[in-house]
């Protein structure tokens, strides 16, 4: 018996270059799942992509095959003609895409794009294959196929839409279905359902996967082979539990090691007691009018944040974590100043210990520019955070000159300082942005935050851009800049494993309210609100023994008016932040 | 029902903004110092002719040039009584042209339909030609079909308009027989509606047409490939080949879907921009156009032609992009189902 698909000695190259996966050989059983793991870079989705024939024009398969087992003996995709491949593309091999988002067309019904694979692959039709379509929906979990059916993408949040997605991968029974990085855009408690989902229909259905991931603990969920890929080659590859356990290439134990976990056994710490708060919001909310409808109808709010009260200790980090939409990026904003507050709510700043507290929304010209030379910002996307157009030299000096800073040779020398200070060299300061990678781009961010030596420094989820690896040196590097320039971080995230190793203080949020607030250690260690068990449960690790417990996160990530009886509220009226232990504050009734 | 609301709402606004529209132009019209009959009265003085600063005067009187500009105004739209009563734009007075000595309706009268006729054949080739050569270029990007459209397509674009008209007479009629100038041939000029006569107008359309209608079928076209493109680089394309959908039914019913939406949104453009670059090729053509009026009644300050005229281009504005919303709204659900719940 043959595998039912075999990849033999796959190379490929972009026209003429050295190949971008090279030599790569494994094969995927009926009814198991592969995870290709590796970096961006790494040419695992290359790889699969070879297997549909949706390569990029100026991608050429150089040599190998790739087997697929038919009812009528193994057929080669890549010599098969063009109508062959596009039979068996949905029919008998399908894939799912990394961005639910943009991978619906935005202009067809949800029913319409799912019921299409269907009429493509000989039927059925008409009534019988709306009927399929509806089971599957069913099936992947939407509470109202019918009313699905008929809606458009931009109707359902991220997870809906990779649900649709799954739906229309697996409506035609394929044998084999290949999900390329399929919960990556997703919230983490998003992502487990999601996750949970694909393990359940591949239980029932006996449909083999192949799952393109970055992210160890997703394969510690889902896989049972694993083949570890770095920079086109096959480093390892072998059952999931093993490689796991114990990696033998060096590769894969560095990438386990990179993995950010929350940790197995935290002590609960007494919060440091300390008076001198550098940054301070007082009952801080946000409430937006949504335009809605078309003409005079009234305007929807939307509250962003309600009832933010944090304080950032001089030297010290605070981070705020939550998923989309928790008000987390609204909350750091309103924190420089660089959006008003609703009437009531105000933020306080204190530049040195023994200087008065400033309120950030209400400073005249002059100390607003001082504020602003002392709260800096690190923002997520380096690629885009960083004008393609000027020199490294000129980006980072341009807010020296913005504040009239020293004479041209003092900027360009602190520039350089600057650059060694990030780990890179002063003889970068001459290229443009392109001549480097996303994490070297980020070590610029941070370099151009401190060149007007800021006390404060808000990074918007300085690493979600990241590969795991690079993600480990950037917080290292965070890490080390705080306690050597005495810095205090407000820290944006989504990942709870990110923050626990370099917050004082967390702050959990989900839909503009603050949850949960403690020490990452008693956070993790004596979870109280279902949100935060859900957050935590939903973190895929990279243990095989430690599965994602799918009841706590369906629990925890649903409806207030589900959650048990102490957090329990309907509509707005959210219960009050009361302090269960010193330092640690939970919402709920008491 | 929800579009019909839509459209309402709609045809409200362009009344609207028709009404900003008039003021705009009767202001921007009396700008420059003077009017058709002060100068008129001030040369028969000059040269002494009282017996036509009579008439002058008279005239200013009859169509109120004496009263102060606002209550000019409101009489000219008709929204106050004149010397006779409540008589205009909205009574179906478009007042008189001094410099042609007639009603304004009965100058423009034919040359309004021929107007409308000759850019409505322009937009409809602008788009018989856009879409399918577009969608060619994009879906071929980077090979000869696109260069060579792109090269013609740029050629169009980067002749003038008048020289192209006065080359393709030129050939047109050396080679296929084509009438040069005019709408219609001389006799039917006043002869009643005959299929003769439509066949005629038709046959003079073709020059004309294709002249006014090459820049903006190639700008139009450039831009659907550009469109195009970019939708082709989506992921739900991907997820099309993916389906295992055959390329030219993936192409018509994804991208093309999504490109279609600017190319619609452009008719609002394209009708005003084509009744003000048709001028000159009409002049240069000798069609009965609106556009020889326009220019000679803005030359002699012939205030009420060209305050009509100009009123007529912005209606044809107004509707384009009236038309091209409307349509909008049908084609894309998420302008349509905006603030539906889910």
């Amino acid at each position: 018996m043959t595998s039912l698909l075999s990849v033999n000695n796959l190379s490929i190259a972009f026209s003429g270059n050295a190949p971008v996966v090279e030599d790569v050989s494994f094969t995927v059983e009926e009814g198991e799942t592969l995870a290709l793991v590796g970096e961006s870079g790494s040419g695992k989705t290359l790889t699969c992509r070879a297997a549909l024939g949706i390569l990029p024009r100026t991608a050429k398969i150089t040599s190998g095959e790739i087997m697929l087992r038919m009812d009528d003996g193994p057929v080669d995709l890549l010599t098969l003609d063009k109508r062959a491949v596009r039979d068996i593309r949905g029919n008998q091999v399908s894939m799912i895409f990394q961005e639910p988002m943009r991978s619906l067309s935005p202009l067809h019904r949800i029913g319409n794009q799912v019921v299409e694979v269907l009429h493509l692959h000989g039927g059925p039709f008409g009534a019988k294959a709306k009927q399929i379509v509806l089971d599957v929906f069913e099936q992947v979990g939407f509470p109202d196929p019918e009313r699905t059916y008929r809606s458009y993408p931009f109707e359902l949040s991220g997870g809906m839409r990779q649900r649709a997605m799954i739906a229309m991968a697996m409506v035609a029974r394929p044998k084999l279905m290949i999900a390329d990085e399929p919960t990556t855009a997703l919230d983490v408690t998003t992502q487990a359902q999601v996750l949970g989902l694909m393990k359940d229909l591949q239980q029932q259905t006996g449909m083999a996967m192949i799952l393109v991931t970055h992210d160890l603990g997703v394969v510690a969920n889902m896989a049972e082979k694993v083949v570890v890929m770095h920079k086109g080659k096959v480093m390892e590859a072998g059952n999931a539990p093993p490689i796991l356990n114990a990696p033998v290439h060096a590769y894969t134990k560095a990438l386990i090691n990179a993995a950010p976990r929350i940790p197995d056994n935290p002590e609960p710490v007494l919060p440091t007691s300390g008076h001198d708060m550098i940054l301070e919001m007082k009952s801080v909310a946000k409430t937006y009018a949504l335009r809605s409808g078309r003409g005079w109808s009234g305007a929807l709010k939307v509250h962003a944040c309600r009832g933010v009260d944090l304080a950032l200790p001089r030297g010290k980090t605070l981070a705020i974590v939550g998923e989309s939409g928790s008000g987390k990026t609204t909350a750091a904003r309103i924190a420089l100043g660089a959006e008003l507050p609703d009437p009531g709510g105000e933020v306080l700043f204190r530049s040195s210990p023994d200087s008065e507290a400033l309120p950030v929304h209400a400073m005249d010209q002059q100390t607003r520019l001082q504020f602003q030379r002392e709260a800096q910002m690190v923002f997520q996307d380096p690629y885009s955070s960083l004008s393609p157009r000027m020199r490294i030299q000129d980006a980072l000096t341009e807010p020296l000159e913005i504040h009239k800073i020293g004479s041209r040779a003092e900027q360009r020398e602190k520039a350089a300082d600057l650059l060694r200070l990030v780990g890179l060299g002063p003889d970068m300061l001459l290229r443009f942005p392109h001549a480097f990678s996303g994490g070297q781009r980020q070590r610029l961010s941070i370099a151009r935050a401190l060149m007007l030596d800021p006390k404060l420094l808000v990074c918007d989820e300085p690493t979600s851009a990241l590969d795991v690896s690079v993600q480990e040196q950037i917080l290292q590097l965070l890490e080390e800049i705080r306690n050597q320039k005495k810095l205090s971080y407000l820290f944006i995230s989504h990942d709870l494993a990110v923050v626990a190793r370099i917050a004082d203080e967390v702050a959990v949020m989900r839909r503009g309210l603050v949850v949960e607030q403690a020490p990452p250690d008693t956070l993790f260690y004596n979870p109280q609100h279902p949100y935060t068990k859900a957050l935590i449960a939903a973190q895929p690790e990279p243990e095989i023994d430690r599965p994602i417990d799918l009841k706590l996160v369906a629990q925890g990530a649903g409806m207030p008016d589900r959650w048990p009886d102490a957090f329990r509220f309907d509509g707005n009226d959210a219960p009050p932040l009361v302090h269960v232990e010193p330092g640690h504050k939970v919402r709920c009734h008491v | 029902m929800q579009i019909l609301r839509y459209a309402i709402y709609r045809f409200a606004t362009m009344l609207l903004t028709l009404w900003v529209v008039s003021i705009l132009i009767f202001i921007i019209i009396n700008l420059p110092p003077g009017d058709y009959l002060s100068n008129q009265i001030a040369e028969l003085q000059a040269s002494g002719q009282s017996a036509g600063v009579a008439k002058a005067e008279f005239l200013r009187q009859e169509y109120a040039l004496d009263r102060p500009l606002w209550q000019q105004y409101l009489i000219w739209v008709g929204f106050f009584p004149g010397p006779h009563g409540f008589s205009g734009l909205i009574q179906g007075n478009f007042g008189w042209s001094f410099e042609f000595d007639a009603p304004v309706a009965e100058i423009v009268g034919d040359s309004l339909w021929m107007t409308v006729m000759v850019n409505l054949a322009a937009v409809l080739f602008v788009y018989l030609v856009a879409l399918p050569l577009g969608v060619l270029a994009a879906a071929r990007a980077r090979s000869w079909v696109d260069y060579t459209s792109a090269f013609v397509g740029y050629l169009g674009l980067a002749t003038p308009n008048f020289l192209l008209a006065l080359i393709l007479f030129y050939y047109g009629h050396k080679h296929l027989d084509l009438p040069i100038g005019g709408l219609m041939d001389p006799i039917y000029e006043n002869a009643p509606m005959s299929w003769d006569k439509v066949k005629s107008i038709l046959v003079h359309l073709i020059v004309p047409t294709f002249v006014i209608g090459t820049s903006g079928a190639s700008a139009m076209m450039q831009r659907l490939r550009a469109n195009m493109l970019d939708e082709l680089g989506k992921p739900y394309v991907e997820t099309a080949i993916a389906k295992g959908m055959p390329p030219r039914r993936m192409l018509m019913k994804y991208p093309l879907r999504v490109a279609f939406n600017p190319f619609v949104a452009d008719i609002g453009n394209l009708l005003p921009s084509m009744v003000s670059g048709s001028v000159l090729v009409s002049v240069v053509l000798g069609l009965q156009t609106i556009g020889p009026d326009l220019l000679q009644a803005l030359k002699s300050q012939d205030m009420f032609l060209s305050a009509f005229v100009l009123m007529f281009v912005a209606l044809l504005t107004l509707i384009g992009t009236m038309i091209s919303d409307v349509l909008l709204v049908l084609l894309d659900p998420r302008i349509r189902y905006e603030g539906r719940k889910s």
